[in-house]
């Protein structure tokens, strides 16, 4: 019994995983670059529907809401003005930058909302749902993230398949420069896609700090590492492939911490991240999957 | 108050850019010659006796203690607690009389529960112009501090640094208990009272304070009757997710769950053991404390988590009372474990400094080797308890308290 819920809490700290894994990919699927401070947008996020919730007294809905907006917002701005004049620079330089943007958000958090932890309230007033007597729970938590991160997967691949904004998407991931000449606004999809990978980042925020309650300005840093694995270990630049790779190491990282090592897990999850690009580069679906985001 | 501690956040930035430097010097000069920095330091106190003596002329010079802490960070309620609690005793000691006549100052640095910027804050500190050391406030800071302060040979009382290395250097002592006493005193009372015969502990494996604790827990547990049925260690980089450590506990079929950490962890095991119905008596040390001004908390997670601690704000006798209240009107919050300790420590420099003699004019080194045999020689009734000695390895003899929490107070049992 308890095997099976070591798997749900694997599978819902995965979904989180695999929602940061998503803004990842994206990004790297159109604009070429790694965007090292993703990590700490959902920090702000989390921040911002912390303080919308306890601070400002508003609804959890509307919190969450906000948190969205905020993020999105923060995300075209950093793309806009620390990666948008290094378009046509080295790889090496953006990567650079990006680190660099991911220490600015830290430190700005440090700076506004101190380095003191707050315990963070859940947005999920869900009642645990009891199994076997009592023997499985399966928090509301768990549940809420599994569902959350369904439905922004299935919501994305339709928005990929269908909209003229997702074509353009998909377009300017295979050559860029083409995609110009035929007459798509690349500077505009590279900001949506950005705006679009915040807004994942908030969610994920929100759900990951109702999960494991500790908020500080260091938050986002670990999970964005570990969802960054993760869009590797799924084949970087692929919707499923970022699903599949976070779930599945998610679920890893849970089951080494239960059954072999509570010290060594974080050792475990990046070997497999050595071995998947030692093994097969490309990640588990980097080549089946032509169409790149 | 945020943008006070932006504030203090930029200075200790600056500190800390100018303290590197200084640390580079200090090291320098260690190693060319020790006697060197003791000068400097003889110096330093005489000019400063000079120019305060002329200010305040009723008293007989200046004593300057410094202090170090977390102000901010996860630890930051144990700082606060200290710096608060330390300025009242200053206040108290100053008016009446001082120490032998000398004027009390103190000057109280963040370190944020680092080891690096504690360091760091000792130099800013010796810049100032610091004589004695009241600090550091947790123990992995203090343990490599006190290897800066055994080099200066400065006087060096921690108020809370429990680890055996917090005071493994000559020139230390403290006023809590140390962290194997407190492993050894949590399974003595867990066995004594027959609370509970299975344990898990949840530890911190990267922390010297939490597995220090845990080793003297586990060793006395076996005489105690006690068998330790889970362990689930952490570490730093890990510490949001409890849930696998819980269940094994839960699986283990637990009574009572050992928390020897400190209470941000402590606040996120509550919530999660909260989350999958697992209600075992919680016991913990010094590190709990802390727990029920964690912000965002919801403090009916806490009912009933027991704590050993030497101090308990609602003890009935006139020295508590007195301290309580007055701490009450200076800061507007009751007063923990750490605020305690601080107050006696700053009592307990005044008895030793008196019993040694110490005078304004005495060199940093002078002053560290009165106070040394004084701290064997005095007997301390502080809040922390009652005839407390010391030995000449540092550590205090007095005997431990059990709290438990009980509608948002602590409780004595």
């Amino acid at each position: 019994m308890s095997f099976i819920s070591y798997l749900l809490n694997g599978i819902s700290l995965g979904s989180v995983y695999a929602i940061i894994a998503l803004g990842y990919t994206m990004v790297y699927g159109i604009a070429k670059m790694l965007n090292f401070a993703h990590g700490d947008v959902i920090m702000i996020g989390s921040y911002v529907a912390y303080m919308a919730i306890n601070n400002m007294g508003l609804p959890i809905p509307v919190s969450i809401l906000l948190s969205v907006i905020v993020c999105t917002l923060l995300g075209m701005m950093m793309e806009k003005i620390a990666y948008k004049p290094l378009r046509q620079a080295s790889k090496l330089a953006v990567l650079i930058t990006a680190i660099g943007a991911s220490y600015f958000l830290q430190n700005i958090a440090l700076l506004i909302f101190g380095a003191n932890t707050k315990s963070f309230s859940s947005v999920v007033n869900m009642e645990p749902i009891q199994l076997a007597g009592g023997q499985l729970i399966i928090s509301g938590e768990t549940i809420a993230t599994v569902v959350a991160c369904i439905v922004i997967m299935a919501c994305l691949m339709t928005f990929m398949k269908y909209s003229k904004a997702g074509h353009a998407m998909l377009a300017v991931s295979e050559d860029s420069g083409a995609a110009q000449l035929m007459g798509i606004n690349v500077n505009a999809t590279i900001s949506l896609t950005f705006a679009i990978g915040s807004a994942l980042a908030a969610v994920a925020g929100v759900l990951l700090c109702s999960a494991y309650p500790a908020l500080t300005p260091y938050t986002g840093a670990m999970p964005g590492i570990k969802a960054f694995v993760a869009a590797v270990f799924g084949g970087i630049g692929s919707i499923p492939g970022a699903f599949i790779g976070g779930i599945l190491l998610g679920v890893i990282e849970i089951l080494s911490r239960a059954y072999i090592s509570s010290q060594l897990s974080d050792a475990i999850v990046f070997s497999v991240l050595i071995i998947v690009l030692v093994v097969k580069p490309t990640g588990l679906l980097g080549k089946q999957i032509q169409e790149k985001v | 108050m945020k943008k006070l501690l932006s504030l203090a956040m930029a200075a200790t930035l600056a500190f800390s850019v100018v303290a590197c430097g200084g640390t580079d010097n200090t090291q320098n000069n260690d190693n060319a010659a020790p006697e060197a920095s003791e000068d400097a330091g003889s110096t330093d106190a005489a000019s400063d006796a000079a120019t305060e003596g002329d200010v305040s002329s009723s008293y007989n010079g200046v004593l300057k203690v410094g202090g170090i802490g977390p102000t901010t960070g996860g630890a930051a309620v144990y700082g606060k607690a200290v710096m608060n609690a330390a300025n009242l005793a200053v206040e108290e000691i100053n008016a009446a009389g001082g120490v032998n006549g000398m004027e009390l100052q103190f000057q109280f640095e963040d370190d944020e529960h680092d080891a690096e910027k504690s360091v760091n804050a000792y130099n800013t500190l010796k810049d100032w112009g610091m004589q004695m050391l009241m600090g550091t406030v947790t123990s992995t800071p203090c343990t490599a501090v006190v290897n800066e302060s055994a080099k200066d040979n400065m006087f060096h009382l921690t108020p809370s640094g429990s680890a055996v290395e917090s005071i493994a250097q000559p020139n230390a002592f403290r006023v809590c208990f140390s962290d194997p006493n407190q492993g050894a005193a949590s399974a003595q009372y867990i066995g004594e009272n027959g609370i509970a015969t299975k344990v898990a502990v949840i530890y911190d494996s990267s922390d010297v304070y939490s597995s220090g604790i845990y080793e003297k827990f586990a060793a006395e547990s076996a005489n105690q009757g006690i068998e330790i049925v889970a362990q689930g260690a952490f570490t730093a980089d890990n510490k949001t997710d409890f849930s696998q450590q819980l269940q094994a506990a839960k699986d283990a079929g637990a009574e009572l769950v050992f928390l020897p950490i400190y209470y941000t962890e402590a606040s996120v095991i509550l919530k999660q053991a909260a989350g999958m119905n697992y209600e075992p008596i919680f016991f913990g040390c010094d590190g709990l404390d802390g727990l029920l001004a964690v912000e965002g908390f919801d403090t009916s997670l806490a009912e009933g988590v027991m704590l050993l601690t030497p101090f308990a704000a609602d003890a009935e006798d006139e020295k508590t009372k007195n301290f309580v209240a007055a701490y009450q009107a200076a800061y507007g919050e009751i007063p923990n474990q750490f605020a305690a300790d601080a107050y006696d420590a700053m009592y307990i420099i005044k008895a030793a400094a008196e019993q040694a003699g110490i005078t304004a004019d005495m060199s940093v080194s002078d002053m560290c080797e009165g106070m040394k045999t004084a701290m064997t020689q005095i007997t301390v009734d502080g809040l922390t308890g009652e005839g407390i000695t010391w030995d000449a390895e540092g550590e205090p003899s007095k005997s431990p308290k059990a709290v438990k929490i009980t509608d948002g107070v602590y409780t004595a049992m």
